[in-house]
């Protein structure tokens, strides 16, 4: 028989303001398998918490129901009390009778029967609750980190000076991310190589951090403290370990005329290439779209010139297969494609550019060595007007959410051109300046006030070209709604960020969930914003959301905190929510009928398949068995299983029918 | 293709030149048009701003007609009355109890099956069969295509061509061998609603659409709604006596540029009606003649209204 004790807190006036806990605890030691039922102030106090432990001690109670707040809030807290205790957590269990009574009634006898039911419905529950364990699982101590931007780069130097290993695996030819790209850096205005470049370098020197680049995740297997990595690295064409990055191969290849991506097509590159002079590692690859050899089968000019003999045609993609225990996604944005507002003239007129294609003119590594000069004609532009939002909050022609980073750059750009061209009129084309960050909105009052950049809040109609100039239509909101017209030499728009080309593909792979916007999703918005649904991958930076630098610095330290938190043991903690196949014996009598929907209803693909064989060896019947380390317990499994096959620990298909009963 | 028909009052007043270069080339390019029989005025630009019932009854009564006289896709050539059409059906098939409102006013049951479609889909599609080798007399000229303000609009419901850059009738111009200009202004407002009550704003508006489209070398205007028309075509003596320039630039229903091409007689375009007279000067350079003075100084413009 079982021995249930009954905890009623009044949770201050919060709960006994609407419920009478006292009534409560009165009704409940009148139910059969309750021994014992107090009220008590505030439960979660150490004299609250008291009460339980002595009740546990002087009652023998086999079970202990909470009737207080939200579990989310205080079910570890109790647990723990039981565990100290000698009571199996899992036998301690919460009835919610704050948010899901006090809080959304008024007070009266009804209100106070609900909580009545709500805590009779948990009794019923944990009079069947049986002991469970956490799940131990051992863990490999070795970090993948997926993208080398700047937030890729900071996890992996923190997990890496942790003192555990990582593998870094990034797409382009070079680490560095958008990042790299970029001229000064707001609010400070330090340039981005300068604080950038060292940390390059340190990543690929430290002893513990491996790097991929220009290689990207094929396949991933395998479960928290153990997944099983294959990584395509992709043929550079050159062999690295030869190759001593002097640069002969891109002086005399033929092909020069490529638009350079690093530049973002302001600048070009030839066929075999290093995407810039910092590039690390400092070694070409060719690009097989472009090169000659590849193309026509012929040309091989880096090959004969080179001194080091490190050109390698016939070089194949490697799969490079690694266990690793933890996972950080920092793959980071791009931004938005400008087809979907064609009255801006980008594509049309040359001098009509992006953010990023100004952040290249303005970069002293840039094409024009940091001289802002237009690409039409290479002038200095007189007067630029850049046009804020362009696709950002607009439902109907881009998106719908705010890219965070736009406000603060332009402030920058609009700067950073005053800055060179003193004399010239910069005008700034917004909805709304959104400067929430530190010393963020000071930096855009300075562009404004002592840089005597001219904002103009209203939306821009249409840019088009007469007469060598570029008119900008658009409104003064402000004034009245004056329409306004500009005549610019240069317009620059701040095209939206949006998820990086292949984070679906990505978050499928990683089966990791992601948003309408395929930015992948973290476990929680505000409690576990590094997390993803999927135990042991961690989020890092602007995959997850637009993103500036400090922000995604700072969410990498924090995944990497989360990843070296996990390394911290040999084996991991699980909680045992999760499901299990029932099994008794005989083995022949387990009613998995081995149909397998279960396998294909798991969104975790945590269902794995068991052979039940005679003493013998022979093969009785295949069932379903879950994998421990992969299930997450969201209980689909149960669901779909026709023979009611599975259970969830914690919440069996007996416990379950036992709360509806009581009520 | 056979479609059913709503000319709608202007197809039958203003704008009679549009109905009957319609139906003059409609038999070269392989369109057969049948009429709503019983049809009545859309409401325009009068319903909407005084009765909302009215102004979804009137549209509804049309496309009923038409579901009853078995047709699914009607051609609407007028951009005001396809607007009030497409939206009509949009509103309907949203709002169930809204359907069964307007269904009652009208004494008719209108089932949401009926659809119009504007000139520039219709004539893309036709012109997709290839009928390329019908245009035996290229229209070889430079034309400014102004798509007006109606008929991309609104996008969530028309859903059709991109609505601030719009390219479907250019496409349709390069088919007749006609060269499309680059310009600013093919989705501009030319003043419609103040045809009639403040044509010294009407003269402002489309006086920046014409001076654009001359002074980037159009040698005509090619339009596909009444109400453009009027504006340009009719007002256009106001907007030169404004500039204090004369102009004199033609504007075609696009329907008569196909004409033309087709083949057809002037007359049977019915060109003869227009104000400004259909007449192509010779050949000569496009009209970007000596800096034409807009303003120099590099401060932004408030231009007032």
């Amino acid at each position: 028989m079982s021995r249930i004790g009954v905890f009623i807190c009044h949770c201050g006036e919060n709960i006994a303001a609407t419920v009478d806990p006292v009534k409560v605890a009165e009704t409940m030691s009148r139910v059969p398998g309750v021994v014992h039922a107090v009220d008590y102030k505030y439960m979660c106090s150490d004299p609250g918490q008291n009460l339980i432990i002595e009740a546990i001690k002087e009652k023998g109670l086999t079970g202990v129901v909470v009737a207080a707040c939200s579990p989310r809030m205080h079910e570890p807290t109790f647990r723990k009390v039981c565990a100290e205790s000698g009571l199996n957590p899992f036998l301690c269990e919460m009835a919610n009778i704050r948010e899901h009574c006090s809080w959304v009634h008024e007070k009266s006898d009804i209100t106070t029967d609900k909580a009545i039911d709500l805590v009779r419905v948990i009794v019923e529950k944990v009079k069947r609750n049986a002991p469970l364990y956490d799940i131990k699982v051992p863990v490999t101590k070795t970090a993948l980190v997926i993208g080398g931007g700047i937030a890729g780069i900071q996890a992996s130097l923190d997990i890496a000076n942790a003192g555990h290993k990582v593998i870094l695996v990034e797409r382009d030819p070079s680490i560095g991310g958008h990042m790299i790209q970029l001229s000064e850096t707001f609010p400070t205005l330090d340039c981005s190589q300068c604080i950038m470049t060292p940390r390059m370098v340190e990543v690929a020197q430290h002893p513990n951090i491996t790097l991929y680049t220009y290689s990207e995740v094929e396949e991933l297997d395998g479960f928290i403290g153990n997944f099983k990595v294959k990584i395509r690295k992709k043929a550079r064409s050159v062999d690295e370990n030869l190759c001593t990055g002097c640069g002969v191969c891109m002086q005399k290849c033929p092909r020069k005329k490529i638009p350079s991506e690093y530049e973002a097509g302001m600048g070009m590159r030839t066929a075999i290439y290093i995407p810039f002079a910092q590039a690390v590692p400092n070694k070409p690859v060719i690009d097989k779209d472009n090169c000659l050899y590849y193309l026509k089968g012929k040309c091989k000019i880096c090959e004969k010139n080179c001194p080091a003999e490190a050109i390698r045609f016939d070089q194949e993609d490697e799969i490079i297969e690694a266990d690793v225990g933890a996972i950080v996604c920092a793959t980071g944005f791009d931004v938005l494609g400008t087809d979907s507002f064609p009255e801006y003239g980008y594509g049309k007129y040359k001098d009509v550019i992006t953010g990023l294609q100004f952040e290249r003119l303005a970069s002293a590594s840039g094409p024009t060595l940091g001289e802002i000069r237009r690409p039409s004609d290479g002038k200095e532009p007189e007067t630029i007007v850049f046009i804020a939002c362009a696709g950002s909050r607009d439902p109907a022609k881009g998106i719908e959410y705010c890219s965070k980073i736009c406000c603060m750059y332009t402030a920058k750009h609009a700067m950073l051109y005053k800055h060179k061209i003193h004399h010239g009129k910069a005008y700034v084309c917004y909805m709304d300046i959104r400067a929430g960050g530190k010393m963020y909105e000071e930096f855009v009052r300075r562009a404004i006030e002592e840089d005597g950049v001219n904002y103009i809040r209203g939306r821009v109609s249409r840019v088009y070209e007469q007469d060598g100039k570029l008119i900008v239509k658009g409104v003064d909101t402000l004034l009245g709604s004056q329409p306004v017209e500009i005549e610019a030499d240069m317009v620059v728009l701040a095209t939206a960020a949006v998820a990086n080309t292949g984070a679906e593909d990505l978050a499928k792979k990683l089966r990791v969930s992601y948003d309408a916007y395929n930015f992948l999703a973290e476990a929680h918005p505000k409690l576990r914003p590094v997390e993803t649904n999927t135990a042991g991958i961690f989020l890092a930076g602007a995959c997850q959301a637009p993103k500036d630098i400090p922000e995604a610095v700072a969410q990498a330290s924090g995944a990497a905190s989360k990843v070296s938190a996990l390394f911290s043991g040999d084996e991991l903690s699980r909680e045992p929510v999760i499901a299990v196949v029932n099994r008794c014996p005989p083995p022949v009598f387990s009613t998995c009928e081995g149909c397998f929907i279960c396998e294909q209803a798991c969104p975790y693909q945590a269902i794995e398949r068991e052979e039940i064989k005679t003493r013998d060896g022979k093969l009785i019947k295949v069932v379903a068995k879950v994998n421990e380390g992969i299930c997450q317990g969201c209980g689909t499994c149960v669901a779909v299983c026709r023979a009611k096959a599975i259970d969830l620990q914690g919440f069996s298909n007996e416990q379950v029918y036992a709360e509806v009963m009581a009520l | 293709m056979k479609l059913g028909y709503y000319p709608g009052c202007s197809l039958r007043g203003t704008a009679r030149e549009f109905d009957e270069s319609l139906l003059a080339i409609a038999p070269g390019i392989g369109l057969e048009l049948e009429e709503i029989p019983d049809w009545n005025c859309c409401g325009a630009s009068a319903a909407h701003n005084l009765n909302r019932e009215l102004s979804l009854a009137l549209p509804a009564r049309v496309l009923a007609l038409a579901e009853k006289a078995g047709m699914e896709e009607v051609l609407v050539p007028c951009s005001m009355c396809f607007n009030r059409l497409a939206v009509t059906r949009h509103e309907l098939l949203e709002d169930e109890e809204l359907r069964k409102r307007v269904s009652d006013i009208i004494k008719m049951d209108y089932q949401g099956t009926a659809r119009a479609l504007n000139i520039l889909e219709t004539l893309g599609k036709l012109f997709d069969e290839g009928i390329e080798d019908k245009f035996v007399k290229p229209f070889d000229h430079e034309v400014a295509c102004y798509y007006g303000c109606l008929i991309v609009r609104p996008p969530k419901i028309v859903q059709f061509d991109r609505y601030e850059d719009p390219q479907s009738m250019d496409e349709l111009m390069k088919k007749i061998g006609a060269h499309p200009i680059d310009w600013a202004f093919k989705v501009e407002c030319c003043g419609a609603g103040l045809s009639i009550s403040r044509t010294d704003l009407v003269a402002k508006l489309s006086g920046k659409i014409i001076e654009d489209a001359v002074h980037r070398g159009a040698e005509a205007i090619i339009v596909a709604c009444p109400m453009c028309h009027a504006n340009l075509d009719m007002r256009q003596e106001k907007v030169e006596k404004l500039k204090g320039k004369k102009y004199s630039i033609p504007v075609l229903y696009l329907t008569q540029a196909i004409g033309l091409a087709l083949g057809l007689e002037k007359k049977k375009l019915s060109l003869h009606r227009h104000m400004v007279p259909v007449v192509f000067p010779p050949r000569e350079k496009p009209a970007i003649e000596s800096k034409s003075k807009t303003k120099t100084g590099k401060v932004a413009g408030q231009v007032e209204e």
